[in-house]
């Protein structure tokens, strides 16, 4: 590939390209993001690629394999275009079917496509899904569009032209004021203005600076910035050069979680691809302007996703948090300035060059604009990877988007933030979603996980579940965060064993509100929302289990009851013989009594009980027994 | 220098920018506690990692508590310490630390010395309501240094000193989380750690975590032996010190008390590591001008800078860093060495006892001492020149066990012959107390003319890296000092670079020489107390009539009755080593 060495030149190539691809009548997208590829996706695209060689049409469909699409719930996933035909669950089996009645024949196979779960009927195509309906995809524009391991694809849709017009503008402040009016802010939870942050860091004299990009993703179930860099790797690369170019830096770095080995792989192709375009590298399009990528790879901590950590572990030292100030914009990678953005923010910025500060700030709400890309998970029909405007509702993402609650069951909450956001429940569903107004009820934007519990799920879990995480992943620096979270931890583990009191309510209450306050670093002093915003919200539920020793959702193995039915029970001692600690009394041919004191769950009587007398209760009224020969 | 103003507790207080909210508290008088927090002005040396979240205060209009250690005060700030948020949080804070401390306080080597129970006599903490798990490790026992990291509350000191102050690398946090630890690389013991036995971690711990390995007993057991002849010793330092431990004011020298007291602990001589020091003198100084006499006549075969070899952490250090300059320190053997070597030959021999029969103890400064006693190159048929070596910790508790009230002992002189001594070693124990001893001995053999001014102030201080050019009669001498083995590492790499303008260097692994050594009464910081044992140490030097080694009679008398000259035959096969290249023995990478 010959260097390109201008705007104009970039312009002119675009156009060429876009002429190639207009040749072709239709075009097959095989998802290839890492779900998919889980799913044999690999296969199908290869088998899909060599039937329609077979048949001579290569020159008439293309297949590409993509980005993610975000509906990850039914993949592999099969786009057929320009009719947007959305087939689900695809199989290499059915590739031959889809190009015969499809390709050839004209007819859609019906059995592949999406069976929506509330009207029970198929989809034609991915206008009318519900999923796709009511988001925006900015930052996603590209994942599951076009192939990621080609920069011509990136090109086609306008790729490197934002730097370009950027280097032609050679102003600096110019571009600042542009991702400034944008309002554009932090997309890794934090929320700050990026447009600020890089004038900042533009405005700090030094030899070398850096700009940073962290693809450092750790919370549990989020892979936002995964499909980006799966699906779109050039975007992130592009919007690197363009903050390098702003702040007056020459060396970015990507900090990457080494589990992700195929957002790695095809961040280095792309890195590769556009060197040789001369996109990276010295004088880039033809200008003075010299700037390179190279990745560093993390080692999984969550911790690392906190910059000066992350820039800690990238030096070599232990993945840990330093008092702040000093910001990394004044001191950070090897005591240089160093701008830190989040693979979703730098996502963004090409969109925002190209289509202008105006059209972003269009988008969302007064505070926060654009949009925000969501990992959808839990007990919800449509679970995968959104893209919304702010100020959408919690109830259109669960209940349009993502289709409602799993198997007919009533939602309870939803948690947002990850480990350091908050549970919102029926009464949040309509406030509109944006970085302030989830704060200011208990919970955070975070770098976008949301969780859908039902039901079944029991909130003191729900949050011991975060908690358990936290107590892993703290890095140990501070006291609070190392052994105030551990004891955390310990009171919510007593309360699932129905042996909580009230005072651990109050230590719960004193030990959230103390790390909350004196935590080094944002880990610590958000970890114990989960705990705070469900004592808040499900209060009930802990005085259940503390004062009534009942877990309403059943989760709690300690507070379910194994009962024996008095009517039912014929005494036939079966249950007795098998009880492995003597739980149960009761005399032949008289009604047996499990004494739940000695009991330890483990289900041998119900197992051996041939009349159904037993059962798991999660309430049981303890009867005075007498003759009790345990 | 722009002024800030800022409300503390009510109070006005007017600081430099760029002061910390500690700083202008304590300026005011306004004693933020702390834990982790740990400073050595003057020194250059301070930890603040803002870890322990125990000195954190309440900044008007800021969202969460700002620990007062590591935020800079801005102008116009008004800060509470002490209300209920403050208060609760601190209280609550550390009783998380306490509920993940052993509570075995009663039996704790750091009992009475320990900050964290000081915090919490302090607090008034009357109960944990926080009985979870505890974090529990492996106890780790080296010669030197026993790390009980169970009582580790990653105050992360130790790790600072080990690797700023010393660049050693032995110690840092592993783990993560709850388990989180300072500790060798890969948990490994620190004997397979590249530890120089320096003791500075053990002087910085704020709990029982890193201690010494304690020998009183072994001494007791030694005494209490009817068949064995015990003989002590004492190092320079000890007498500049040991009266903190009885309530003295630090830099009050107790070398007549200490001298009474080691006597009544049953010693059957008392003697002194300063005969030793003017016999190294002797002996390095000898080698010092052999060294530059050659060098200056072309010999390509002698490497100078010499560098001196009193310090057996430094030893340590430049045996597991720098094996490819083995040749450069003197082969002089440090001063506890060369006494152990001469009382269990000349005296041993004056008074009709065999080696196995006399035990020599050590009282050091030092917990590398420790370990250099028990190097195999110092055994003669496995029976050790030195037996024990203790710290001045552990001989101020040996002898509150013995009853002996301190301060009512007379001033007693030590005994003959290994007791006489003069004022250039009682500078060893200064950060270039050892180099100015040597430059008043070998001037005078190396010019033939008596030096009128035997105080060499261009070589004393506490800037880490020190130089000076002394004359020797037209022939400029280049002096360097180190102390701390940063700065040791930073005269090193210049030597290894070829690049060393020195003649002579001389290195403590310590900061401020021994009287900043690892064995010593806890400064708790305070580097006032180490300026004035220093200058306790240069006082008993002026003091002394006789104040350069060679005039020593009792070391006149040595060469005369037993060993010949410096550098002779058995100079060389009593007071001389050689150094050997540990660095594989240790778990350093090499480039």
């Amino acid at each position: 590939m010959a260097k390109i060495k201008s705007l104009p030149e970039l312009v002119y190539m675009k156009k060429e390209l876009e002429a190639d691809m207009a040749k072709f009548e239709q075009h097959v997208h095989v998802c290839g993001g890492t779900g998919c590829h889980a799913a044999q996706s690999i296969a199908l695209d290869e088998k899909l690629k060599r039937i329609i060689n077979d048949k001579g049409l290569s020159s008439k469909v293309s297949v590409t394999s993509t980005g993610c699409f975000g509906f990850c719930e039914k993949g592999p996933i099969v786009k057929i275009l320009p009719d947007n035909t959305f087939y689900t669950e695809v199989t290499p089996n059915d590739a031959r079917e889809i190009i015969d009645h499809h390709i050839v024949g004209g007819q859609k196979v019906d059995r592949l496509l999406f069976l929506d779960p509330v009207t029970t009927q198929r989809v034609s195509d991915s206008e009318h899904m519900d999923f796709y309906k009511k988001q925006h995809r900015i930052a996603l524009r590209n994942c599951g569009a076009i192939n990621p391991e080609n920069i011509h694809e990136y090109i086609v849709r306008d790729g490197y032209q934002a730097i370009g017009k950027v280097l032609a503008d050679a102003n600096p402040q110019l571009t600042i004021d542009i991702i400034k009016k944008s309002g554009l802010r932090g997309r890794g939870g934090g929320g700050f203005p990026t447009g600020l942050k890089w004038e900042i860091t533009s405005k700090v004299e030094a030899d070398q600076k850096f700009v940073v990009c962290n693809a450092d993703e750790g919370d549990p179930g989020a892979f936002m910035d995964r499909a980006i860099l799966e699906g779109d790797p050039h975007s992130v690369i592009e919007a690197m050069a363009i903050c390098g170019y702003t702040i007056g830096a020459s060396k970015g770095l990507v900090y990457i979680r080494a589990e992700y080995p195929l957002a790695i792989q095809r961040l280095q192709k792309a890195i590769a691809q556009a060197r040789e375009m001369g996109l990276l590298g010295d004088g880039i399009l033809g200008s003075t302007f010299n700037f390179d990528i190279q990745l560093r790879f993390g080692a999984g901590a969550f911790v690392c996703g906190e910059e000066t950590a992350l820039i800690h572990s990238m030096e070599g030292n232990r993945g840990e948090p330093t008092f702040k100030p000093p910001f990394p914009s004044v001191s950070g990678y090897l005591g240089k300035p160093t701008n830190v953005n989040n693979v979703e923010t730098f996502a963004n910025i090409p969109a925002i060059i190209n289509q202008g500060a105006e059209w972003f700030a269009s988008i969302g709400t007064e505070k926060s604009k654009g949009t925000k890309v969501f990992a959808l998970a839990g007990k919800i029909n449509n679970v995968g990877l959104i893209e919304v405007p702010m100020g959408i509702t919690l109830r259109e993402i669960i209940f349009e988007i993502g289709g409602g609650i799993k198997d007919g069951k009533k939602f309870k909450a939803v948690q947002t933030g990850g480990p350091s956001g908050g549970c919102l429940t029926e009464q949040h569903l309509d406030i509109p979603i944006d970085y302030d107004s989830l704060t200011a009820v208990g919970s955070m934007m975070g770098s976008g996980g949301m969780i859908v519990l039902d039901e079944d799920d029991c909130m003191v879990s729900v949050a011991k579940f975060y908690l358990d995480f936290i107590v892993e992943e703290s890095c140990g620096k501070c006291a609070p965060c190392r052994i105030g979270n551990k004891r955390l931890y310990e009171i919510l583990d007593k309360i699932t064993q129905g042996k909580g009191t009230w005072e651990d309510l109050e230590r719960l209450k004193n030990l959230c509100s103390v790390i909350k306050d004196t935590s080094l670093c944002g880990l610590g002093q958000t970890s114990p929302n989960p705990v705070l915003s469900t004592l808040e919200n499900f209060w009930d539920e802990y005085v259940e289990h503390v004062e009534d020793k009942k877990c309403r959702a059943g989760q709690c193995k300690a507070l379910l009851y194994y009962v024996i039915d008095e009517d039912l029970c014929v005494g036939c001692t079966a249950c007795k013989r098998s009880c492995p600690v003597n739980a149960i009394t009761g005399d032949k041919k008289q009604v047996h009594y499990i004494h739940q004191d000695i009991c330890i769950k483990c289900g041998a009587c119900e197992e051996k009980c041939a009349f159904d007398a037993i059962s798991i209760k999660l309430e049981h009224t303890p009867k005075i027994v007498e003759n009790g020969n345990d | 220098m722009e002024m800030i103003k800022l409300t503390i507790d009510k109070k006005t207080v007017e600081v430099e920018k760029g002061t910390t909210i500690l700083k202008a508290a304590r300026k005011i008088g306004i004693d933020i506690p702390t834990l982790c927090h740990f400073e050595m002005c003057d020194m250059h040396i301070e930890n603040k990692p803002g870890g322990c979240r125990i000195c954190v205060v309440d900044v008007e209009g800021r969202k969460n508590l700002a620990p007062s250690c590591a935020t800079e005060a801005q102008d116009g700030m008004v800060i509470n310490t002490h209300n209920i948020r403050v208060l609760n949080a601190r209280r609550t804070v550390l009783k998380l630390i306490i509920s993940d401390h052993p509570f075995d306080c009663l039996v704790c080597s750091k009992s009475g010395n320990c900050e964290l129970q000081n915090m919490a006599t302090k607090f008034g903490i009357r109960d944990i309501p926080y009985q979870g798990e505890k974090s529990t490790y492996r106890k780790d026992t080296s010669p030197s240094i026993i790390r009980d990291i169970d009582k580790c509350i990653m105050c992360r000191r130790c790790e600072m000193m080990c690797n700023e102050v010393q660049t050693v690398g032995a110690l840092s946090a592993v783990n993560r989380g709850f388990m989180s630890v300072v500790a060798p690389a890969f948990e490994m013991d620190l004997e397979k750690s590249p530890c120089t036995y320096c003791g500075q971690c053990v002087s910085v711990c704020p709990t029982g975590a890193l201690t010494e390995v304690d020998h009183s007993n072994d001494v007791l057991r030694a005494l209490s032996d009817k068949r064995k002849t015990v003989i002590v010793q004492t190092a320079p330092a000890v007498r500049a010190a040991l009266g903190e431990e009885f309530g003295l004011e630090p830099g009050t020298s107790v070398t007549g008390k200490m001298a009474a007291a080691l006597r009544r602990l049953g010693f059957d001589f008392v003697f002194d590591t300063d005969f030793a020091a003017d016999l190294t003198i002797m002996e390095e100084g000898a080698e010092l001008l052999d060294r530059l006499g050659k060098f200056l006549k072309g010999d390509e075969n002698v490497k100078l800078p010499m560098l001196t070899s009193c310090c057996p952490g430094w030893v340590n250090f430049f045996e597991h860093n720098f094996p490819d300059l083995l040749d450069v320190p003197s082969t002089a053997k440090s001063p506890q060495q060369m006494f152990g070597a001469i009382a269990k030959t000349y005296f041993a021999d004056k008074i009709g006892v065999d080696r196995k029969d006399l035990v020599v103890v050590s009282v050091m400064p030092c917990l590398a001492k420790k370990y250099e006693c028990q190097r195999d190159e110092f055994k003669v048929n496995g029976n050790p020149d030195v037996d024990f070596s203790i710290s001045t910790r552990e001989l101020a508790h040996f002898i509150k066990q013995a009853n002996i009230d301190f301060m009512e002992l007379p001033d007693e002189d030590f005994d003959n012959p290994l007791g006489e001594s003069t004022g250039a070693s009682v500078i060893f124990g200064n950060t270039g107390g050892v180099i100015e001893a040597a430059c008043r001995t070998a001037y005078e053999l190396h010019t033939g003319k008596t030096l009128e001014k035997v105080d060499f102030h261009a070589l004393r201080g506490m800037e880490g890296i020190r130089s000076a050019t002394i004359d020797f009669d037209g022939l400029p001498l280049n002096i360097g000092i180190a102390h701390g083995l940063a700065h040791a590492r930073t005269l090193l790499d210049e030597v290894r670079a070829g690049k060393s303008k020195y003649h002579a260097i001389e290195i403590m692994a310590c900061p401020g020489g021994c009287i900043g050594g690892g064995g010593q009464p806890f400064h708790f910081g305070n580097s006032e107390i180490l300026m004035k044992r220093a200058a306790s140490i240069y006082n008993e030097d002026a003091s002394k009539t006789i104040r350069k080694s060679h005039e020593n009679p009792q070391i006149i008398k040595l060469y005369d009755e037993f060993l010949g000259k410096p550098l002779g035959h058995k100079s060389h096969e009593l007071l001389h080593t050689h150094y050997f290249d540990k660095s594989d023995e240790v778990n350093i990478h090499h480039d």
